[in-house]
């Protein structure tokens, strides 16, 4: 449970990690919070040769609000934003779900960042990346891009990332005015990873349900509250599939969308 | 930018309960190992090392975070303190004294780190509602209470720290 040798580099510049990167990408891992990659290394699932440690790099660390949207950097602690004192208007449901991540004592070191590129299927901000349609951006020498959450999810522990890329932005759609917002989730003991997690905005007869915790990455679909809710809710519960392990079964995880998400978006609409 | 070889011990300097020191660690060191073997602070307990049962919770610049999730390295510069730093000349503070009322403790194995988290949590909230405390809890595994006595504990040092009691705390 110790990780094997690595050399490390606590950055200042967001230039000297895209160096870093370009250098020497498949040997290089980027550390944020290490509330998940200092796991993986302790249990050794991997073992870089270098790890660049990002959150003293001072750019990285800010939140923004740039038109309609609030610019988080990778390295915000989720605590800091938790106590961002706009969050629970501008992005109501991050607001709602980043309790739910982790455990205090986690959040104080954990990141926002971290959380989307280690891309855990049941992850509570994956979730709300997606479900709010929000996006990245990835930096490396080559190129910067944004990439949307619909093409950076790409299954269990899997992004759209590159070797030489890090993740720098996080863009969160603000809310629009008439949305509503709202999150459940079924877990073990609050805050171990969810069972099934799912988030809604719903504005007029329009309403988005994401599901976590089910597919291998976070799905939404647009959904019709009214009189065939529970009908679209049960193919989608099959459409995700969902697989047995160890906390519950696929059958469980199904009917938690169906029930949970008839509940959640019924307590959402308006 | 400097890179620590990963062979070599570095030296890593920084504040430990209030006095500057400095060790030497190799960038794979867990902040919760140099703290035992290296500092000769054995209060910080290691029960999973992967971030899971909180017994390695020490304060780093104050907030509250997982000893065995941290490097040795990344500490350099920076204050830490651990439940070596609760008592005053052998008198246990306040919340310790309330631990060892409520029976908030068997074994101890996972004390140190709950008393490192209501730290910093008591210092941020310091009128926490008994579901904040609970949930605060989440973050441990307590083997040996069953948690109501450290709850009642925690709560008892709020209410006395604050000066106050909240209707919702009086029956806990
Ligand atoms: S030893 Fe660090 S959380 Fe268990
Ligand atoms: S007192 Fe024994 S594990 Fe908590």
């Amino acid at each position: 449970m110790k990780p094997a040798p690595f050399d490390y580099v606590r950055a200042t510049t967001r230039d000297e990690v895209l160096t870093l990167l370009a250098e020497g990408s498949e040997q290089v891992r980027v550390l944020a919070g290490g509330q998940s990659l200092m796991a993986v290394l302790n249990m050794r699932f991997a073992q870089p040769g270098l790890l660049v440690d990002i959150t003293a790099v001072e750019e990285l660390r800010r939140i923004e609000r740039r038109g309609d949207t609030l610019v988080v950097g990778a390295a915000v602690r989720q605590a800091e934003l938790l106590a961002w004192p706009g969050l629970a208007e501008t992005v109501p449901l991050v607001a709602r779900a980043l309790p739910w991540v982790g455990h205090y004592q986690t959040r104080n070191r954990g990141t926002i960042g971290g959380s989307l590129v280690h891309a855990d299927p049941s992850a509570e901000l994956p979730l709300c990346l997606a479900t709010l349609g929000g996006s990245v951006v990835l930096e490396s020498r080559r190129r910067r891009r944004t990439v949307p959450a619909d093409d950076f999810f790409q299954g269990v522990l899997t992004t759209a990332r590159e070797p030489d890329e890090v993740l720098t932005e996080v863009h969160l759609p603000v809310a629009r005015p008439g949305s509503r917002f709202g999150f459940r989730e079924v877990a073990m003991r609050h805050g171990d990873f969810a069972l099934v997690a799912l988030a809604a905005e719903v504005r007029g007869d329009e309403a988005w349900l994401g599901v976590g915790g089910v597919a291998d990455r976070p799905v939404v679909r647009r959904m019709k509250p009214g009189a065939a809710l529970a009908d679209d809710l049960d193919a989608l519960a099959w459409e995700l599939g969902g697989e047995d392990d160890g906390h519950a079964s696929a059958r469980y995880r199904r009917q938690l969308v169906r029930e949970l998400g008839y509940t959640l978006l019924t307590e959402t609409a308006p | 930018m400097k890179r620590l070889d990963a062979g070599r011990s570095h030296p890593v300097t920084f504040r430990l309960n209030g006095r500057e020191r400095t060790g030497h660690a190799e960038p794979r060191l867990l902040l919760s190992d140099f703290l035992r073997h290296d500092m000769g602070l054995t209060g910080t307990h290691v029960g999973c090392e992967h971030g899971v049962c909180g017994a390695c919770t020490v304060l780093i610049d104050g907030h509250a975070c997982r000893a065995c999730l941290t490097l040795a390295v990344q500490v350099d510069g920076r204050d830490v303190e651990t439940v070596e730093n609760l008592a005053e000349d052998g008198v246990l503070n306040d919340l310790q004294q309330a631990f060892r009322r409520h029976h908030a403790l068997q074994c101890g194995f996972c004390t140190a780190g709950i008393l490192m988290s209501c730290t910093d949590f008591l210092a941020r909230n310091p009128r926490p509602r008994e579901a904040d405390v609970r949930d605060m809890l989440t973050g441990h595994l307590c083997r040996c209470t069953g948690y109501t006595g450290i709850v009642r504990a925690i709560v008892e040092v709020a209410e006395q720290r604050s000066g106050s009691t909240t209707e919702e705390n009086e029956h806990v």
